[in-house]
């Protein structure tokens, strides 16, 4: 049995993804589910990662509760974001990069 | 035990504030240059920048002219804009407050009029500032809570430890009020189980879909880019976030903007539209949100931020709880609350009660951060509602 990651904030038992609690950067090796999975770009506080591999189709569990949907397969430890979820309800709207 | 000012009404107000009001856009610089002479006493603009008449402006404008922190008022007219200022400035005499109906075309010009508006306040603020409070009790408080500028730790940090003083409040007695059904959207299910009644379900759950459709229609949730620069993904992991600022106890009712709580408990605030979507976004800020939980009757607002929003408001103090900690960091001088902390080890309860404590003190009269920094901003817009259905106040 490993130690869970205090980097990593597990809500809810059955939850797919997992929250970063303190800004990471790149290169950082994080401990999920038995793997050392080393971060290929910075994240910030309050985003997320796979906790499991991911299919696409499947719904996004945090807390416990459905909060989107995967448009594409994510890797275990990958980040979960607007790029490979999308909502139920009305579309996620991101200033576009200038 | 608490004191605050007592009106006519029967309510308690917990600050005595003059309120100048402009009621057209055209009439907004006279008004605010009248009270530019007074930015460090409690003389706070507010105003209605529309020249078109809308029900729901009128009522939201009588709500907040006669709200338990206002002792006084002077209306500012351009003179042929169609806000009812007759009306208006009938309901704050009847209500016993001190009233003025300044018509810049009609006294002649910006002048005379910011001339005329300072004489009313220098008669009338220093028997506002000289009164005195009277007992008062936390079952007479009426308390607001909104979040603005979330990001993924609010819903870990800040918005529970509100939810657990709005608990600790509503079994004080309290009226309680969360709100922004936009940003409900994905917990109708959930939050409709806690309703007193299974017809107040039926109208939660209505509510909620209703905010879908329109969002739906605007062709953007309640979602700003920040969000999701702080981690957050879809609209209903926002709500999700928005929810928890609910606590866990029974909803005992809903209400539309103007519509003050009958009794203590916790209420939710539909604050979407009825209708076709007519005037665009619901609101179209944060600022109007909590002139909505004013016109409610909230005594103070709680703010919940995650990327750092630094507003107050005109007429009600705002509490700003900070749910992440590196923007506390940051921005620790506009922040009453460091709820980030609990990310860095400190118990959930140990925030939740800070925050009940402090609503304490700051309706005893301490001023908030954003107070003291003289943060008090206001917007109102247009929109239109139908009056409650039977089965929203089942208890009243």
């Amino acid at each position: 049995m490993t130690k869970p990651d205090v980097r990593l904030i597990r809500l809810a038992e059955p939850d797919n993804v997992l929250m970063i609690a303190t800004a990471l950067a790149a290169g950082e090796a994080l401990d999920v589910a038995g793997e050392t999975i080393p971060l290929p770009a910075p994240l910030s506080l309050g985003h997320k990662i796979a906790a499991r591999p991911i299919a696409a189709g499947e719904t996004i569990l945090k807390y416990n509760f459905p909060i989107g949907v995967a448009i594409a397969d994510i890797p275990l430890g990958a980040h979960v974001h607007v790029h490979n979820v999308r909502s139920d309800y009305t579309p996620t709207h991101v200033i576009e990069e200038a | 035990m608490l004191t605050g000012y007592p009106r006519n009404d029967g309510r308690k107000g917990i600050r005595n504030t003059l309120v100048v009001a402009y009621l057209v856009e055209c009439a907004h610089h006279v008004a605010r240059e009248i009270t530019f002479a007074y930015r460090d006493r409690d003389v706070h603009l507010i105003g209605f920048p529309g020249c078109y008449p809308n029900d729901y402006s009128q009522r939201m404008m009588e709500a907040l002219c006669t709200h338990p922190n206002v002792g006084a008022v002077l209306l500012v007219s351009l003179g042929c804009e169609s806000f009812n200022k007759q009306k208006l400035g009938k309901v704050i005499k009847a209500s016993g407050r001190p009233v003025e109906t300044l018509v810049i075309q009609g006294v002649g010009g910006t002048g005379p009029t910011i001339d005329a508006g300072r004489a009313f306040i220098d008669w009338v603020l220093p028997e506002l500032e000289a009164a005195v409070r009277a007992p008062m009790g936390v079952d007479e408080l009426v308390i607001g809570t909104v979040c603005g500028g979330s990001d993924g730790t609010s819903g870990i940090t800040g918005n529970p430890a509100a939810g657990l003083s709005f608990d600790r409040l509503a079994a004080d007695g309290a009226a309680c009020i969360f709100e922004e059904t936009g940003e409900l959207i994905g917990c109708e299910h959930v939050m409709a189980d806690r309703a007193a009644t299974p017809e107040l379900a039926v109208e939660l759950r209505g509510a909620v879909d209703k905010a879908a459709a329109y969002y739906a229609q605007m062709g953007y949730g309640s979602f700003a880019p920040g969000n999701a620069d702080g981690g957050l993904t879809t609209i209903e992991e926002k709500s999700l976030g928005a929810y928890a600022k609910s606590g866990s106890g029974q909803i005992h009712g809903m209400l539309k903007p103007g519509d003050v709580p009958p009794k203590g408990g916790l209420y939710l605030l539909d604050v979407v539209p009825d209708g076709d979507p007519k005037f665009g976004f619901p609101n179209i800020n944060d600022n109007a949100e909590i002139a909505e939980l004013m016109a409610c009757g909230c005594h103070l607002t709680y703010f919940v931020t995650g990327r750092g929003s630094v507003v107050g408001s005109a007429i009600s103090p705002v509490i700003k709880i900070c749910a992440n900690p590196e923007t506390y960091d940051r921005m620790a001088g506009d922040m009453d609350v460091n709820a980030g902390r609990i990310l860095r080890g400190s118990p959930l309860t140990e925030v939740g009660d800070e925050i009940y404590d402090l609503t304490l003190a700051v309706a005893g009269g301490e001023a908030t951060k954003s107070e003291a920094l003289g943060h008090r901003e206001f917007i109102l817009t247009y929109k239109t509602f139908e009056p409650l259905g039977p089965a929203c106040l089942p208890a009243a």
